[in-house]
């Protein structure tokens, strides 16, 4: 009995721990104050402080090799037309000891060192701060307003203000008279962006640079003008220090800031930010990406997928996806009108040793039906072994039977069956994005003979398919759940 | 005289009160005993034998789905009766060993004359050719009205749909209470085991083609206690029903 115990206790702490497992992006993906992220030349790019940057040919690895001059602190990059626009601080807020700042634009056909087309513009000063005024001149964020095609430069530190700027879109210099005008206080990191006819102000609060000590937070206020002002759901100025949190520290990731944007497709958002510490990575300074939500009006960071054994459900009716197999009924029927008296005992749960030998032996096909805690609909989700490659954000997943190898397989013919065995197949991993309002997206990496990027779909209750994904659709959405 | 009322009139409201409040303490308690059984509730609702209260019997005109594309004419046999307790056992296998079992025909394209009768196991089973009056085909009206079993039932269905044109990835569409197999020009299209409720696109198949001109669809539905019912149409590529088909007995 108490070998029994120690083996329950031990399957118990081995399964916190796959469900506690969570990480940022792998490769080497260091970096302090990274700009938000860009495409370019079919990779992704981002810069930080200290001039360079981090290259990614999928999203997920990521390591140095990015070229931006001029050094400095905390550019941000925004496309306008077919060129990329780099604004960066030239000095160090204050680390260095004075509030002296200056920003800078320069243009760039393309992110990347490879091409030919690489080459930066001059630099030119757009902002400053002569170091007495309230504000610092660095951290720029740009906006380019989808609604008017007007550029915006937010900029500023903890040192007094945080001040808004109009650009000229073509030249990326200053509007001839424009003004700089303050829209929030006591804070660093700002980026502006718009969606639904708000505009939001991201900042970061808290200590930068002391590691895993480090507070750093991102909070949020929005204005239905860019000019502010910025409130917070409280409907607290951030011109008086208002913000709600956007992302704060997780147990092992620490001291987020920076905030970018990345709009995949609709529904499918990213944020980009720092960590001043990933505690599985030496403690180092990283970059972080995590699905961006939408929840009533307000940005908030999403979950980074953890490793586990879930229910998946189906959102459409919130049936769950399971084998196609025979179901095995449990030990006794009716249960109610029973002599009261009788003892009360717990009654075990079906086991898979009580119904796998019930199973064909090849292939199964996926179906979906009413949750029952059944061994059938019970899905380890797990990184997937051998597999490096990912996307933005997160890696490839094997998803099998809980306690098997049986793999979720997409076919040739757009469907989904099982394999017996996980065999590490394009086919037989997947994709996992949470959507921006908090359901999630499952997508195979590959389909077989097709060029298509398809979805696990619900076509009907009980029936997945493959399709194009539709975040206006419940079909195209999924829920990992534990019970 | 005042002041008494004014004494009188607070003490008759503390009396209301108390008469009150022991009511309500009584009508929670549970009665100790057996309560006396309550008189049958009168039956008003026509409890005749009569096939066209829910259906129309199918004609030759023409008969396209409905605004929903739910296909209501259907070739319906008289129920094969079965022991069925519970519809948890109306596994896969249980479905395939069954409907192999108690078939009237292994051609499944074959489609059966209205009015004729065929034989399933000791069973004279008479065809009927039905246009349901609802976008589902109730079998447990069916049943009734030709007073046949109602429970523990296995009803054969055949209908033939007529395309305009070829039809590719389209995809069959059903719910049924219980559980049902489907067939589309004699390939075995769709399997909805267990003990399902009759929801409108529960199960869909697999993308299917719909040739130009005749397809025969062949149905089983399966049911123990409760009631047995059917809907069924086709969806396309997008999702939508497909609404551009004639449908017939023959």
């Amino acid at each position: 009995m108490k070998q029994r115990i120690q083996i329950i206790s031990t399957i118990v702490l081995l399964l916190m721990l796959l469900s506690a497992t969570a990480i940022a992006q792998v490769g080497k993906p260091f970096i302090h104050d990274p700009s938000t992220l860009m495409e370019s030349d079919g990779k992704y790019f981002t810069f930080g402080t200290g001039g360079g940057g981090l290259i990614s040919t999928d999203g997920w690895t990521w390591y140095g090799g990015g070229v931006r001059p001029g050094g400095g602190a905390a550019p941000d990059v925004v496309k306008i037309g077919d060129r990329y626009l780099i604004a960066y601080g030239a000095t160090g807020g204050g680390l260095g000891g004075g509030h002296n700042g200056r920003i800078l634009t320069m243009w760039n056909k393309t992110l990347d060192p490879n091409s030919p087309d690489f080459k930066y513009s001059e630099a030119v000063v757009v902002a400053s701060s002569d170091g007495v005024e309230d504000n610092d001149a660095i951290d720029p964020g740009l906006l380019l307003d989808p609604t008017d095609g007007r550029l915006w430069l937010s900029y500023g530190t903890y040192f007094g203000f945080i001040r808004l700027v109009e650009l000229d879109p073509k030249t990326g210099k200053p509007i001839e008279g424009n003004k700089a005008i303050n829209i929030a206080i006591d804070c660093e990191a700002t980026d502006l962006i718009y969606r639904d006819g708000w505009y939001y102000l991201l900042g970061t609060h808290g200590t930068c640079c002391d590691g895993a000590n480090s507070t750093y937070n991102i909070v949020v206020g929005r204005s239905r003008k860019v000019t502010g002002p910025y409130l917070d759901n409280m409907g607290r100025d951030m011109l008086k220090g208002g913000g709600k949190m956007v992302l704060d520290a997780t147990d092992r990731l620490i001291g987020p800031g920076h905030f970018g944007r990345t709009v995949l497709e609709n529904g499918v958002e990213k944020m980009s930010c720092h960590y001043e510490a990933d505690l599985d990575q030496s403690g180092r300074s990283v970059l972080g990406i995590r699905p961006l939500l939408w929840k009533d009006g307000w940005p908030v960071a999403g979950d980074l997928f953890k490793e586990g054994t879930y229910e998946i459900e189906s959102v459409r009716r919130g049936y769950a996806l399971e084998l196609a197999v025979d179901f095995v009924r449990m030990p006794g029927g009716m249960r109610f009108n029973r002599n009261s008296d009788e003892p009360i005992k717990p009654v075990a749960s079906q086991q898979l040793a009580d119904v796998i030998n019930t199973w064909p032996a090849g292939n199964i096909p996926a179906r979906i039906g009413d949750y029952m805690g059944r061994p059938h609909q019970k899905w380890t989700i797990t990184d997937a072994p051998n597999d490096t490659t990912g996307y933005l954000g997160g890696p490839y997943y094997k998803i099998v039977i809980a306690g098997t190898e049986r793999a979720l397989a997409a076919t040739a013919d757009g469907e989904v069956v099982t394999v017996p065995k996980f065999t590490g197949a394009s086919e037989q991993l997947w994709r996992i994005d949470q959507l921006i309002d908090g359901t999630y997206r499952i997508m195979p990496k590959l389909v077989p003979n097709s060029g298509k990027k398809l979805a696990l779909v619900s076509i009907g209750d009980s029936s997945p398919t493959l399709a194009e994904f539709d975040f206006n659709s419940d079909n195209s959405k999924w829920n990992f759940k534990t019970h | 005289m005042n002041r008494k009322r004014t004494l009188f009139l607070p003490a008759m409201a503390l009396i209301i009160l108390l008469g009150l409040q022991s009511g309500v303490n009584t009508a929670l308690a549970q009665p100790p005993g057996q309560r006396p059984s309550l008189p049958p509730i009168p039956i008003t609702s026509d409890t005749t034998h009569t096939l066209t209260r829910h259906f129309v019997p199918a004609s030759a005109a023409k008969k396209t789905p409905d605004a929903k594309g739910f296909i209501q004419r259907w070739l319906v046999l008289e129920p094969v009766k079965k022991d069925i307790a519970r519809n948890s056992i109306l596994t896969d296998s249980y479905l395939r060993t069954t409907l192999s079992a108690d078939n009237f025909s292994s051609d499944y394209t074959i489609i059966p004359k209205n009015g004729q009768t065929v034989k399933v196991g000791d069973q004279e089973l008479k065809w009927y050719a039905l246009d349901s009056k609802t976008f589902n085909v109730n079998l447990y009206h069916f049943t009734y009205a030709i007073d046949k079993p109602r429970y523990g039932i296995l009803v054969w269905l055949v209908t033939v749909i007529d395309s305009p044109e070829e039809m590719k990835n389209v995809r069959l569409a059903a719910g049924a209470n219980s559980a049902s197999m489907w067939w589309l020009n004699g390939q075995e299209a769709l399997t909805i085991p267990g003990d399902r409720d009759m929801v409108a696109d529960n199960v869909t198949s697999q993308r299917l083609t719909l040739k130009k001109g005749k397809n025969v669809i062949r149905g089983a539905v399966i049911n123990g206690p409760g009631m047995a019912n059917f809907c069924l149409r086709f969806l396309n590529e997008k999702g939508a029903p497909i609404k551009n088909l004639t449908i017939s007995y023959r």
